[in-house]
């Protein structure tokens, strides 16, 4: 059908130019890379020839920071500034974070997201991540032999605002352009369906380091559409692990320990869960720097016996997602098990008894994620060949509210929307001749606000002055592609546009960012300069080839008088990007998107009108 | 802000192509949809300039939410109804007929005692006959609405069954915290 044969705006400029995209999975214990070359996704390799890298930063007093096996290496002797597992803190407050007392790490007391205190300085979760991004990109950036375009970075599904957020910040740090935060499950059933080319409904059951996600998906010919997820993103390996760590020291009768034997344990505590997946027993051995001798072997039995409420804990999010999907175990056509955890036999027999069905192994659980993301950075990077195209809509995994009178929220946008969504909602004044409003914004399913997480706190201001309930204020919460929120407030009656600010509660302020930019720059200042300048004049490109392969496409749809306009602020863009005036470009930039808004509205609503017009329903090819 | 030229005046039916009636076939529903959908989602316009990213969302979300407003029954009569003029007055209107309130009570204090005795399978048996009762009633609504155009008896039963599906939100909000 010629449905799909219509030009996109994104494919018709400079097709035969191959952009190079990226998939990263950044992971609680482990992260990748892949990309997608000569229509296949492979995992991009470090020079040792090891796929993964795992998430661990380490940081020494002359400010040198390593990333991956070699930061893994310092863990047990430098426990402090090697910090694992970061990805836990992404977003997070201090009360937010599941026994903080036994971890080696020195908290700063602060609002809002925890902080680290290093040898290196303070360091936020943001900035942490954004080190393994950076070995990423110089790793990708490596292999494939240029800069990178874009990048698709993975995201727990049941990441909130601020933990989605946080990935972003910490990717513009990285000096990546993030295409899009893809949803770790959406992911593995891209990579899986695209595969198989399976249809039907299937379950996504993401189990990694620190986070667990459960997905329902739709997959038919062309379209991936996700109908519920749901999980916890406070449960993964990581806890399985501290479950044997206490029960070795109940059975030792240990001491209070030192940083430094906690960490020793603790990865005892995980190479003993392992070897469990392949065997009956594993025995554990340690030395322990208190001198304290352990020497116990774990049973299968044991484990499952002291994970029990752990597995529990995955189960009811897969019912709930169920019922949000209005399905039934029944239309399940297959569960697709991603994230290394998935390897526990436990994990394994809890899955096939609740599904009814034995789960499907068939992927590598450690690279399915990465391998997907690829696939959807390629796409979206603009180097889908045709008929190689589909759709894929995700879902906002928890709801969105406000707080109303006595501390209780009104849910706005509910868990599971489609994804963009946007809803509107109104308040009024309570007093008098008031000015100004408190708004709080909650993400989150229960009654009272305590329950809920706080994203923002808004004040608007300059409402007109008139009597007590007779101002209109519309509030509208806009959800993008990404599953991130905005907020803007409007005034009704006199549609006073009323000034917002927003007090990110867990997020980095715009500021914060720019600091954190400066920093890491401050080694390199002209290196920044140079890249923010090339990064304008890249963009520019963009721009211009995009509108004139707009003009070439519709021209008819633009009287002479518009189109000479639009010509000449190309011309203006052209001279000017040549230049070193990033300013100058930037303007010049915001010009030509000002003068084509109107032109880009009447070509949307033509490939509207021309997606429908004239075929019979049964015709539509998707 | 700019005001562009969406054609957002349109109802949601003419946005799809699909005739304006509430026994809408939903599997040309979604064909239509995603006919839509795969032209204006901002992923199909990844690599486009601002303002084409901006309008995309826009549309996406549009298009988003006119999916879901023809795509349940009760949300669609309720549409439907207010396109025709026959707003059901969700918010003012309370009257109901005495014995599908007493039915209504039975059956929520039928919820609150399973609920309270964590019966799960008591609670599955209320859901799914409440199901297939709502499901019956839809069918007379479409009558209602589609051949006799008796547009106050359809914002009547509109209103009864947003009662239902209050219920049936419960049932469910109660079978979470029983299986949890």
């Amino acid at each position: 059908m010629a449905l799909l044969q219509i030009a996109e705006p994104g494919e018709s400029a400079a097709p035969h130019e191959h952009r190079l995209a990226v998939g990263i999975d950044l992971g609680t214990t482990n992260s990748l890379v892949a990309t997608v070359r000569s229509g296949m996704s492979v995992v991009l390799n470090d020079a040792s020839g090891r796929p993964l890298l795992p998430s661990v930063v380490a940081y020494a007093a002359d400010g040198s920071v390593e990333v991956g096996y070699s930061a893994e290496a310092r863990q047990s002797i430098d426990p402090r500034n090697t910090i694992v597992s970061v990805k836990r803190f992404m977003g997070r407050g201090r009360h937010d974070i599941a026994h903080i007392e036994t971890l080696p790490y020195d908290f700063v007391d602060a609002e809002g997201m925890v902080k680290l205190k290093t040898i290196a300085g303070i360091r936020s979760p943001v900035e942490i991540s954004a080190e393994i991004l950076k070995t990423i990109r110089h790793r990708a950036e490596a292999s494939l032999g240029g800069e990178l375009t874009g990048a698709v970075i993975t995201v727990p599904a049941y990441f909130d605002d601020a933990q989605r957020q946080a990935t972003k910040d910490a990717a513009r740090l990285a000096g990546l352009n993030v295409l899009r935060l893809l949803n770790e499950p959406t992911a593995a059933a891209i990579a899986y369906g695209l595969d198989n080319s399976v249809e039907g409904v299937y379950a996504v059951f993401d189990l990694g380091g620190g986070t667990f996600d459960i997905s329902i998906l739709r997959l038919s010919k062309g379209v991936f559409e996700v109908m519920a997820t749901g999980g916890d993103s406070a449960l993964g390996g990581d806890d399985f692990d501290h479950r044997v760590f206490c029960w070795i020291i109940e059975q030792a009768k240990l001491m209070p320990l030192s940083p430094h034997d906690a960490r020793l344990l603790q990865m005892r505590a995980r190479e003993a869960k392992e070897q469990l997946s392949q065997h009956g027993e594993a025995p554990i051995t340690v030395k322990l720097g208190s001198s304290e001798y352990v020497d116990l072997v774990l049973t299968t039995e044991v484990f499952t016996e002291i994970t029990r409420t752990l597995v529990q804990k995955a189960l009811a999010p897969c019912k709930k997602a169920l019922r949000d999907a209005g399905l039934t175990v029944a239309d399940v056509s297959g569960v697709v098990m991603v994230g290394g955890s998935t390897r526990m036999p436990q994990i394994q027999h809890a899955v096939a008894e609740l599904f009814k069905q034995e789960p499907l192994n068939n992927l590598d659980p450690d690279k399915v994620v990465a391998l997907g993301a690829a696939t959807q950075a390629n796409l979206l990077a603009g180097n889908r060949a045709t008929g190689d195209d589909w759709l894929l809509l995700d879902v906002n995994p928890l709801s969105l509210g406000l707080e109303t009178m006595g501390g209780l929220v009104e849910k706005v946008i509910p868990r599971n929307s489609t994804i963009p969504v946007a809803r509107a909602q109104d308040f009024t004044t309570f007093k008098d001749g008031q000015t100004a409003m408190a708004i709080h914004v909650v993400q989150g399913e229960r009654e009272l606000v305590t329950d809920c997480r706080s994203l923002a706190r808004f004040e608007l201001r300059g409402i007109p002055p008139m009597v007590a309930g007779a101002a209109r204020i519309r509030v509208t919460f806009q959800v993008d592609a990404d599953g991130l929120l905005s907020v803007t407030a409007r005034e009704q009656t006199t549609g006073h546009q009323a000034r917002i600010e927003v007090k990110p509660s867990y997020g980095l302020s715009d500021d914060e960012i720019a600091g954190m930019l400066k920093e890491s720059f401050s080694h390199a200042s002209d290196d920044a300069f140079r890249r923010a300048l090339r990064e304008a004049q890249v963009e520019s490109q963009r721009l211009i080839e995009a509108t004139q392969s707009a003009l070439l496409e519709s021209a008819d749809l633009l009287s002479t008088l518009e189109r000479a306009h639009i010509d000449a602020t190309v011309t203006k863009l052209q001279t000017v990007m040549i230049g070193d005036d990033r300013r100058a470009i930037d303007a010049a930039m915001q010009a030509l998107s000002a003068a084509t808004n109107e032109f880009a509205a009447r070509r949307m609503n033509q490939s509207v009108q021309r997606a429908l017009a004239g075929r019979n329903v049964d015709q539509l090819s998707l | 802000m700019t005001t562009f030229d969406l054609n957002f005046a349109e109802d949601y039916f003419t946005l799809f192509g699909l005739p304006r009636e509430q026994a809408l076939d939903l599997a040309s529903l979604e064909k239509c949809f995603r006919a839509v959908q795969a032209k204006v989602h901002p992923d199909k316009h990844a690599h486009a300039g601002d303002s084409d990213r901006r309008l995309a969302m826009q549309w996406a979300t549009r298009v988003n939410e006119a999916f879901q407003t023809l795509k349940s029954p009760g949300k669609r009569a309720r549409y439907l109804l207010h396109l025709l003029g026959h707003d059901p007055q969700i918010e003012s209107n309370t009257a109901m007929p005495v014995e599908f309130l007493m039915k209504q009570m039975e059956l929520r204090e039928a919820v609150m005692e399973a609920r309270s005795a964590a019966d799960e399978e008591a609670l599955e048996a209320v859901r799914s006959n409440l199901l297939n009762e709502i499901k019956v009633e839809y069918q007379r609504l479409a009558e209602l609405i589609d051949v006799t155009r008796d547009f106050t008896a359809a914002a009547n039963l509109v209103r009864q069954l947003m009662f239902q599906e209050k219920l049936l939100t419960e049932i469910d909000d109660a079978l979470e915290a029983v299986t949890a």
